[in-house]
């Protein structure tokens, strides 16, 4: 007979394999994926995008602060997503808004789309998001003046000007690319925003699904509109390049709070935001719909999760 | 319960909006100027009372099982009235309120008075239930639509409140506004509620002790 008091294992309760990964760590990492595109806003846009970018941030800490105090929780901004929410709120709106309405874009991003939600990680909006849509329905005409940048003259937005009809003048696609044409303080330089996106792949924090469906939705969709109304090649590497898509699709629709967990929900949602964006671009009456895509998208997440939950190993399957 | 008590629950206790959130819909329709709220309010209270008193005065007639239709039947009435004499004398109101003005028939708050209060009481506890819950709710209307004035449009009841350029967010006005706004005050008011509680049951707990302690 063996005893068998020596054999027994030692069990101890799952997880069992413990990463030293955390909320602050990795939103550090987020914050080195925004700094190329933090960088290209303070060379468009000089002291106009230090004001705005500071403003945003402290006033999103602030905020953070307050509401947390009054609501009896346990401070938490050294986990640092106050910054993060800060930073991509500033990169989404124009280099020339008052520095009173940003920080009022913050103290709503982070009251009423965090905090009020119960705070990091029950949020069914992304808070930055939420801010800027707040802003435009408040402040419409402040939120769509945009200068160019470098000169800092009074100008449209290439997408602005495409919704107009314009043909002539366009910046080229070149511009685009490099982010040296008007429009938000973060989303002018696509090459920035890939190169912020790429380290994020690559570090693991997000997932190519979302990005790469949502990216490769709004080129498919704007390559067929563009050939069926005869424009050139140029036309989907536009829309491509253009606006917010890239801050949105890297930085915003990967947001893990207010995205899908399952990976064909992720590619759901990826799909869905680009459609809403190309029908907004091409139908709506705002040149730009990424915002407005994404968090309608945001809204039917948990319908998703929902029906794309893998089943259960030795599950039956449900009969309709 | 005294007349009295009757009245005055209607504006605190149970407020219609802030205390059992019956009538959101027009509520949060409307409440974008207070002249509106206003005007929302009074007809409102006109219909309630003279909904009321009907309802209570023929409470012993009106068969049980067609009661429902009955009650819309009367309410119908008298908010036809409000509306035509709305139009009447008071056009710029009318028009801006709109269709919220024919809907007030299906107002459940109106309902539910009948329905909860005045085919259960008398005709001089009903008139006093009704002016308490109409009162109550033109208050609550004012309250929100105050804030989504004043904020949105920079105005109160169309005078200015702000000199030389208005800071408003015109969010306030839209929609959205209605939704924060009262989504703020009920937080207010429920959070003012808890503290009430407890410092009751401390004080409760005082007493409790000291009777313990003097025993």
């Amino acid at each position: 007979m063996m005893n068998t008091q020596e054999n027994l294992l030692i069990v101890t309760s799952s997880p069992h394999i413990h990463s030293a990964n955390s909320v602050s760590l990795t939103m550090r990492d987020v914050l080195i994926a925004l700094s190329p595109a933090l960088l290209a806003s303070l060379y468009f846009f000089r002291f106009a995008a230090v004001k705005v970018i500071l403003t945003c941030v402290v006033a999103a800490i602030v905020s953070e602060i307050i509401a947390q105090k009054i609501m009896q929780r346990e401070v938490t901004i050294d986990d640092g997503s106050a910054i993060v929410t800060g930073l991509l709120l500033a990169f989404c709106l124009p280099p020339t808004l008052p520095l009173w309405i940003a920080a009022i874009g913050s103290a709503v991003a982070i009251i009423i789309g965090k905090q009020l939600f119960g705070g990091l990680g029950n949020n069914i909006f992304n808070p930055a998001l939420i801010g800027r849509a707040f802003l435009v329905a408040s402040w419409p005409v402040a939120m769509t003046t945009w200068i160019s940048p470098l000169d800092g003259v009074t100008t449209a937005t290439p997408l602005g000007l495409l919704k107009e009809g314009v043909t002539q003048g366009l910046p080229t696609l070149n511009q685009l690319f490099l982010g040296n044409v008007g429009g938000c303080l973060g989303e002018t330089s696509a090459l920035a925003l890939i190169l912020g996106g790429l380290y994020l792949l690559y570090k693991g924090h997000i997932d190519w699904r979302i990005p790469f469906s949502y990216l490769g939705t709004v080129f498919v969709l704007t390559a067929i509109t563009g050939t069926l109304n005869g424009e050139g090649s140029w036309y989907p590497l536009y829309h491509f390049l253009g606006g917010g898509l890239m801050l949105g699709a890297f930085f915003m629709a990967t947001d893990w709070v207010t995205t899908p967990i399952t990976k064909q929900g992720r590619i759901i949602f990826g799909l869905g935001c680009g459609l809403l964006t190309v029908i907004i671009r091409l139908m709506g009456g705002y040149p730009e719909g990424v915002c407005y895509s994404i968090l309608l998208m945001n809204l039917v997440t948990p319908l998703i999760d929902r029906y794309t939950k893998a089943r259960v190993f030795g599950g039956v399957k449900k009969h309709a | 319960m005294s007349l009295g008590k009757e009245f005055t629950k209607g504006i605190f206790s149970e407020n219609p909006l802030f205390r059992l959130t019956l009538g959101l819909c027009p509520s949060l329709a409307i409440t974008t100027s207070v002249n509106n709220g206003i005007g929302m309010g009074v007809a409102f209270t006109g219909v309630l009372l003279a909904s009321n008193i009907a309802i209570s005065a023929m409470r012993k007639i009106i068969p049980d099982s067609i009661r429902i239709p009955s009650y819309i039947v009367i309410i119908a009435t008298f908010v036809s009235m409000v509306e035509m004499l709305m139009h009447a004398y008071t056009p710029e109101l009318f028009t801006s309120l709109g269709v919220f003005i024919p809907l007030i028939v299906v107002n459940c708050i109106i309902l539910g008075r009948a329905e909860a209060f005045a085919n259960k009481n008398g005709i001089l506890p009903s008139i006093m239930d009704a002016l308490g819950m109409g009162i109550g709710y033109t208050l609550a209307l004012v309250v929100i639509s105050a804030f989504r004035e004043v904020l949105g449009a920079g105005t109160f009841m169309g005078y200015a409140v702000f000199s030389g350029s208005a800071p408003s967010a015109l969010i306030m006005i839209l929609p959205p506004g209605g939704f924060i706004t009262l989504g703020c005050i009920l937080a207010f008011l429920n959070k003012m509620q808890n503290v009430k509680v407890a410092k009751k049951a401390k004080l409760n707990q005082s007493i409790a002790q000291q009777q313990l302690s003097s025993n």
